[in-house]
């Protein structure tokens, strides 16, 4: 054991050891990753046929008084009927830009997955320092800030993985993907949620890693989560938003990482204007964030 | 290079301004010894280790290892130094080879090397049997020993061992002192080790340093550090009633004869050969020894001399205060 230690490294080696660390936790828990995919499944067979939006504007409830059909002749009714049912469609598609409230709501999913994976491995840096595995790794010649990166790329590959599940679940629930909607468009959509996850997991480690004990990052993760969520057009369109909330959900980076995805999704039209302008939020975001979590976790290790 | 292997001058921990965990420390640590760091909990060796290591920064003061400098060269020290910690560290959802692979990554050891040479450290550590089963099927004695493979990695020149055998049953201690006399042995490897058992501190260190309060009280191997009380006891009673003080203490090493309760307690260098010197001079004046016993002194009373109270009362006392103090330093950060 005498010999030299002379192993050429670059500046950022073991990035790849310490990611596929958190990765390997994920996908060789049997269980953790079957729940991981079952999860979605829940979400859109439940709530997303629980608020069948569609079926309220739907001809079947819509009846006409029997004295008021009888002042049409029976032509004139149907045009009348088609007319409503036209209306379910073009009241749905002016409030949701798509036909189908599933394929709203698993988008608004993606966003609302890819929030809490981030959220849940920020904690485990937790853990990390909890159970000295913090202070090992800071013993070995090991980047500090690839400390930090590793756990922001895990998260973000996490996410990443699972926005491509809760698509092809989404699919035989009746997911209908936008006349505008090209393959190529898939690439857009894994950028929009690298950026939004480099951003939320940079933020959340940041939060973490001066606490040692779980029950903080807990509430403090309770507490954004709720505000992130809905404050946001993960569920509900902001336009049809209290102005207050719609403040909020205008200032919410989810909302841009939402809408850019439903663009390049499921709408019939992509508006190219709006689109970039929700790359450049989220972009811009992820740039801040990430590049104060770095520095506030790097400056924290070398305390 | 120099025989100073660890040496640190004025090293000095402060914690958020006010909590001085470690103060103003002298001292350096040869090649190839076993040095370790004895004191009750609380009383700055983690944190010492800490600062060796790497992973906290030095309030004042400075400290070296082979060399190096552990606040400007860091990255030199990391390369060097192999740390085992207090903590298991080794991931649960991971296999033992996983983590052993994990651990070379972080050196940078490419895997066609760290492949062979985690093979090699299992066989060392005789894990070799479970190396594909998950860390949470280890008992605490393999987990221990996963623990020092994973420290072995780089091949250290100084290895760093934090409480080694805490929380471990009597026979695992025993075979962790083996392998750590091994890697002195067999590698002329430098270890340095905190401990606040007594019993390994004097089985395992060549020299050791009594640290209370973030202070090293005295610093010498367990034996001088045991000759430096004084010596041996030796207590004897003889049959006749005659006081035969002044004839023992023309015995040669003999330093202190006390006569209590009809027994006499004589302080020596050197016990085993002073006794029969004095059983001989005594049956020369026609006196029977009845009864003889002696005592050697353990650390025990050495951490008494230095520190004024024994290492049970130490821990009990420095227990409160202890975790107040962990409290704070883990908030920020150790």
């Amino acid at each position: 054991m005498s010999e030299t230690n002379n192993v050429s490294k670059s500046k950022i080696h073991g990035l790849w050891a310490l990611t596929n660390r958190e990765l390997k936790k994920w996908y060789k828990a049997p269980v953790v990753f079957a729940l991981t995919l079952i999860q979605p499944v829940l979400w859109l067979g439940l709530l997303g046929n629980a608020l069948n939006i569609s079926s309220l504007f739907s001809t079947g409830s819509i009846q006409f008084p029997p004295e008021l059909a009888a002042q049409f002749s029976p032509a004139q009714l149907g045009a009348l009927s088609s007319f409503f049912s036209g209306l379910q469609n073009q009241i749905m598609g002016s409030t949701f830009g798509t036909t189908s409230y599933i394929s709203f709501m698993a988008v608004g999913m993606i966003a609302f997955t890819a929030l809490f994976t981030t959220m849940f491995s920020g904690m485990s840096v937790v853990w990390d320092r909890r159970l000295g595995f913090l202070n090992k790794v800071l013993s070995t010649p090991v980047s500090r800030a690839v400390i930090i990166l590793s756990k922001v790329l895990s998260a973000t590959l996490r996410s990443m993985f699972q926005a491509a599940v809760i698509l092809l679940i989404a699919i035989p629930f009746g997911f209908a993907f936008g006349a505008a909607f090209t393959p190529l468009n898939i690439l857009g959509v894994f950028a929009m949620l690298f950026l939004i996850c480099m951003g939320l997991s940079s933020m959340f480690i940041a939060i973490n890693i001066r606490s040692t004990r779980i029950e903080t990052p807990m509430a403090v993760m309770n507490l954004l989560n709720l505000p992130l969520t809905f404050a946001s057009s993960a569920f509900f369109p902001i336009d049809k938003m209290p102005t207050w909330l719609q403040a909020v959900a205008n200032a919410n980076p989810i909302s841009y990482t939402i809408d850019g995805m439903r663009q390049l999704l499921i709408f019939n039209s992509i508006n190219y204007t709006q689109l970039a302008v929700d790359f450049a939020f989220v972009g811009i975001f992820a740039a801040i964030l990430t590049t104060i979590g770095i520095v506030l976790s790097w400056r924290f290790l070398n305390k | 290079m120099s025989e100073e292997v660890i040496k640190a001058e004025g090293l000095t921990k402060v914690f958020n301004h006010n909590l001085v965990a470690v103060d103003h420390i002298n001292f350096s640590v040869k090649r190839g010894e076993i040095f370790g760091f004895l004191g009750p909990n609380g009383a700055g060796k983690t944190t010492t280790i800490n600062m060796l290591i790497t992973v906290l920064k030095p309030t004042e003061g400075k400290a070296s290892i082979l060399g190096y400098d552990i606040a400007k060269q860091n990255n030199d020290v990391r390369n060097t130094i192999g740390v085992v910690p207090q903590e298991y560290t080794a991931d649960e959802d991971l296999t033992g080879y996983e983590n052993i692979l994990l651990c070379a990554d972080l050196y940078g050891i490419p895997r066609e090397i760290s492949k062979k040479r985690a093979n090699d450290l299992l066989t060392l550590v005789e894990l070799t049997a479970f190396k594909d089963k998950k860390v949470q099927t280890y008992s605490g004695g393999m987990r221990r020993r996963l623990e020092l493979a994973c420290g072995l990695i780089n091949r250290p020149k100084v290895l760093f061992l934090d409480e080694p055998t805490l929380g471990l049953d009597v026979q695992t201690r025993a075979a962790t002192w083996n392998y750590v006399r091994m890697l002195k042995k067999e590698f002329g490897m430098t270890l340095f080790m905190t401990t606040h058992y007594l019993e390994e501190a004097d089985a395992l260190c060549d020299r050791i340093a009594i640290i209370d309060h973030g202070k090293i009280v005295v610093v010498g191997t367990p034996d001088d550090l045991k000759e430096s009380l004084g010596g041996d006891i030796i207590t004897l009673s003889i049959k006749q009633d005659v006081d035969i003080t002044n004839l023992v203490k023309k015995i040669e090493h003999v330093k202190e004869v006390k006569k209590e309760n009809g027994m006499y307690m004589i302080k020596s260098e050197n016990g085993e050969v002073t006794a029969p010197l004095i059983i001989e001079a005594l049956r020369k004046e026609g006196h029977v020894v009845t009864k003889l016993s002696l005592t050697k002194p353990t650390l025990n009373e050495v951490y008494l001399q230095y520190t004024g109270k024994s290492m049970r009362d130490a821990a009990d006392e420095s227990r409160d205060s202890f975790f107040a103090q962990r409290a704070m330093m883990r908030r920020s950060h150790m």
